[in-house]
């Protein structure tokens, strides 16, 4: 780790409807990091991800950013204080082409930081420059994968909240994330990643949290974790 | 005929599809952003024509010529457009999260508004504009004379159409516009301030809608009823096209503005009609418009719509002392009180139906009053021309209304959502226009007079204790269907057609046979309705009427199964009462709803549950064994 938090969550408590999802979970970020929320179906990895950006409104609990409030705050507000959410199911703008997906994410970097623009962007995923024209329905998976990311990052986040990036992504398509996500932690970006693929994740990520029903049951190095059998028999095997 | 005649009738389907897209893109452009169905668009065209005709009185005053006349056009749009940002502010702001149904409510009550406004302000003459300076004259078309200024206005639309292409994909802010009506959610999410977008989008739809108002005021005067007949005709366009969808909006302009050039030719008394029908065939054949796309899915959890509670001994005993009360009623109220509570009771009935596939169904119907005037006009045409007697007529009239309600629903359960809504609207303007049109048999505008009930019913107490007795047999058999397994069953699908369909419940068959209990039930109450009133014209078909049930309902609660009886009660006492006070009735009930909107979201019963939780009991669903 170097330097302090940078996202603290303590005591968060979700509902849907009357279903509880997330029962007091705590987890913390450090700056510059990739922190990894593995588990299974219905842990709450994406609910977790969801009441941070204030996608839904957690019950109790709070959400710290750089030792600001964020809990409370609108979506757009916890955007502008330099958080990007990276959705599951992408969301990228079917109709519109791939440059005006960009064109949606883009917001001011704060001061003397280098701003990404599409020409970076499609230096990182190199893919995407030959589609800037192309409606985002009309590009594979992977692609809309990168472009859902790309988007995001226009608004120069300084911490990344990336659900399940590699879902249904074909091998030589992940190769190419873990390559784009490595190359965005040169470039200081701090990322927390939901993820069930321990082998994705073991690519990317230094330290992992595991998610059971609500709560955070383990946390340790990404080292530890492949070296436990037993605590990933326990909460990730199927 | 020679041909320069069809040439000039296309001209004058070009000239009237150009106005016809010009009053609905804005309409679109709103609702494909906020996905508010916004009622005050009509109010905002209007705005936009009367302003223009005070502008250009004072501008072309000052120095008559072009620029005058032109400067009083744009100036009266921007203005326009400036007040759809203050019902940005002031009303939509706070009711983004209601049910659509509030914010459409809402925005009706500011049509009543401001209908009493522009009443108030210029009078309620028709106001002929200038016409403008340099387009006076004709030209020669095949040899036919054709108006300049509908030539210029045939380019005006495609220029409109050309300008909103460019706004929507060369500036940022057409950009995130056209993101947030695929999913505004995930815009916010970017860091976009929706609020302000929303802002920025009623300016737009609001200008528009002022400057067709604005440029129709040399053809036809400024007068106080255009906004309900164009906002209709602006939502048949956008539902034609497919709501949200610009492009859309253009081709049904096109669609309507010429069939309605030559149809009249083949049909002249198909204009009424033509546009509804037209909408009808789309819509059955393409459910989301021409150009339209399902409404996204929401992405929260699955929306779990109220249940249904067993009656407390509270409330037992206070529907018997009600029932009391309006049993001995007649005792001591006076002629006028029971004339007024026989109406009450018929639209308590109405309301109930309505509710019954609205809150109960998640069928949403702007066209209800279909089956209350086909009740009343099936009784008043079988004693009108074949001298049935008013029992059997009155028997007759739930057959037929909900022969109707088995027919049309039969194609509108296919729909969903505001397509829905608007295709049950559509079958109401037709019945509507048939009514209105046919008039060797229906009477046409007059109606028919001198329904009356039966001799032995002819007094106002026996009157009052038949409806009493019908409605409440009307009323009661509605309630008994929600408490029975039909009525569990019409509430899995309003919460989850998918799942309900995963669970062997059949989701179109439900919804239609709901659509048609409704329909039979809404049908006696328009039975009652026509010999309470002893005449029928076809205003008890227009849409004032759906829109009345609908109110009845929201303010007195959806999903509350008293809800629409208070409602009734609510609306029926409250014309009644500020009716005689002012000549601006109107506004003052648009005051009204839209402050019971803004304040009880859940409308007055779902209110009183909440803040009295002795009246609600255990929930009966849960422990009912599956």
């Amino acid at each position: 780790m170097n330097g302090g938090a940078m996202l603290e969550v303590e005591g968060l408590v979700t509902f849907y409807g009357r279903a509880q999802i997330l029962f007091d979970l705590a987890l913390e970020v450090a700056e510059g990091e990739v922190l990894v929320l593995m588990g299974r179906n219905g842990a709450g990895k994406s609910t977790t991800l969801k009441s941070i950006m204030g996608l839904v409104r957690p019950a109790a609990g709070s959400v710290r950013f750089r030792g600001r409030e964020l809990t409370g705050l609108p979506p757009f507000r916890i955007a502008r204080s330099g958080v990007g959410y990276v959705p599951e199911e992408r969301r990228i703008f079917a109709e519109l082409t791939v440059e005006e997906n960009l064109e949606v994410g883009r917001r001011e970097a704060p001061p003397g930081k280098e701003p990404w623009t599409p020409s970076r962007l499609y230096a990182l995923f190199p893919n995407l420059a030959e589609l800037r024209r192309r409606r985002a329905d009309r590009i594979s998976g992977g692609e809309q994968q990168m472009l859902a990311i790309a988007r995001t990052l226009m608004g120069n986040p300084e911490l990344l909240l990336l659900d399940e990036p590699s879902e249904g992504l074909a091998p030589v398509i992940v190769d190419q994330m873990v390559a784009a996500l490595t190359g965005l932690r040169q470039h200081g970006v701090s990322i927390l990643l939901s993820e069930q693929n321990l082998h994705f994740a073991g690519r990317i990520a230094e330290r992992a949290c595991i998610i059971e029903k609500g709560q955070i049951r383990w946390r340790g190095t990404m080292q530890a974790l492949l070296a436990d059998e037993e605590v990933r028999r326990a909460y990730l095997s199927v | 005929m020679d041909p320069g005649f069809f040439v000039v009738q296309f001209l004058n389907g070009l000239a009237t599809a150009s106005f016809l897209f010009m009053a609905s893109a804005g309409l679109t452009i709103v609702f494909g952003v906020t996905r508010i169905v916004n009622f005050a668009h009509g109010s905002f065209y209007m705005l936009g024509a009367y302003l223009a005709y005070t502008l250009a009185g004072i501008f072309m005053d000052a120095a008559y010529g072009a620029m005058s006349f032109w400067g009083a056009i744009f100036l009266a749009a921007v203005i326009v457009g400036l007040l759809g940002i203050l019902l940005e502010l002031v009303v939509l702001r706070r009711i983004y999260d209601a049910p659509e149904l509030f914010q459409l409510l809402a925005t009706f009550a500011v049509v009543l508004i401001v209908q009493d406004l522009v009443r108030m302000t210029w009078g309620g003459e028709d106001l002929l504009g200038p016409r403008a300076p340099g387009l006076k004259s004709f030209v020669l078309v095949a040899g036919r004379r054709f108006p300049e200024y509908e030539l210029a206005m045939i380019f005006a639309g495609p220029l409109v159409l050309g300008a909103l292409w460019l706004l929507f994909h060369r500036t940022r802010f057409g950009v995130l516009v056209r993101a947030a009506t695929l999913d505004r959610e995930m815009v916010g999410a970017l860091g976009v301030n929706q609020a302000l977008l929303f802002t920025g989008v009623l300016f737009l739809g609001a200008f528009l809608a002022g400057l067709a108002g604005a440029l129709q005021l040399p053809r036809e005067p400024a007068n106080p009823y255009m906004d309900v007949n164009i906002i209709v005709e602006a939502f048949v366009v956008t539902v034609i096209g497919g709501m949200g969808s610009v492009t859309g909006a253009f081709l049904a302009a096109l669609l309507i503005g010429e069939l309605q050039a030559f149809g009249i030719l083949v049909f002249p008394k198909i204009t009424l009609v033509l546009a509804f029908l037209v909408m009808a065939v789309v819509l059955i054949v393409r459910p989301y418009g021409l150009l339209g796309r399902p409404q996204a899915e929401s992405h929260g959890a699955a929306r779990a719509g109220a249940g249904l509670a067993a009656g407390t001994p509270l409330q037992r005993g206070f529907w018997l002392a009600l029932l009391a009360l309006l049993l001995v009623l007649p005792l001591f109220a006076d002629e006028y009180s029971l004339k007024l509570m026989i109406e009450l009771l018929i639209f308590g009935l109405f309301a109930f139906s309505l509710n019954f596939i609205m809150g109960w169904g998640g069928i949403v119907s702007f066209g209800h009053a279909a089956y209350f005037g086909l009740g009343a006009y099936g009784a008043a045409l079988l004693v009108h021309h074949f001298a049935w007697p008013m029992e059997g007529a009155l028997l007759a009239a739930p057959l037929v209304a909900g022969t109707a309600a088995l027919v049309f629903g039969a194609l509108c359960v296919r729909l969903s959502g505001v397509y829905l809504a608007m295709l049950t609207l559509a079958f109401a303007q037709i019945v509507y226009a048939v009514a209105f049109q046919w008039v060797e048999f229906t009477g046409g505008d007059n109606g028919l007079i001198g329904i009356w009930p039966a001799s032995w019913a002819a007094s106002r107490t026996v009157y009052y204790y038949l409806t009493l007795a019908v409605s409440l047999a009307g009323i009661g058999l509605l309630w008994r269907f929600l408490y029975a397994p039909f009525g569990y069953s019409s509430r899995a699908v309003r919460d989850s057609a998918i799942r309900a369909d995963a669970i062997g419940i059949d989701p179109r068959y439900q919804r239609w046979l709901a659509f048609t209990v409704s329909g039979i039930a809404a049908g006696l109450g328009g039975g009652l309705y026509v010999f309470s009133k002893g005449n029928i014209d076809p205003e008890v078909l227009a849409i004032p009427t759906s829109v009345d049930a609908l109110t009845m309902v929201l303010i007195g609660g959806v999903e509350t199964v008293t809800g629409p009886l208070a409602g009734a009660a609510l609306l029926t006492l409250l014309k009644d009462f500020v009716m005689p006070l002012t000549l601006y009735w109107k506004m003052v009930m648009g005051v009204l709803i839209l402050g019971m909107v803004l304040a009880f979201p859940k409308g007055l019963v779902g209110i009183l549950a909440d803040r009295l939780p002795a009246l609600q009991a255990r929930p009966a669903e849960r422990e009912r064994p599956a």
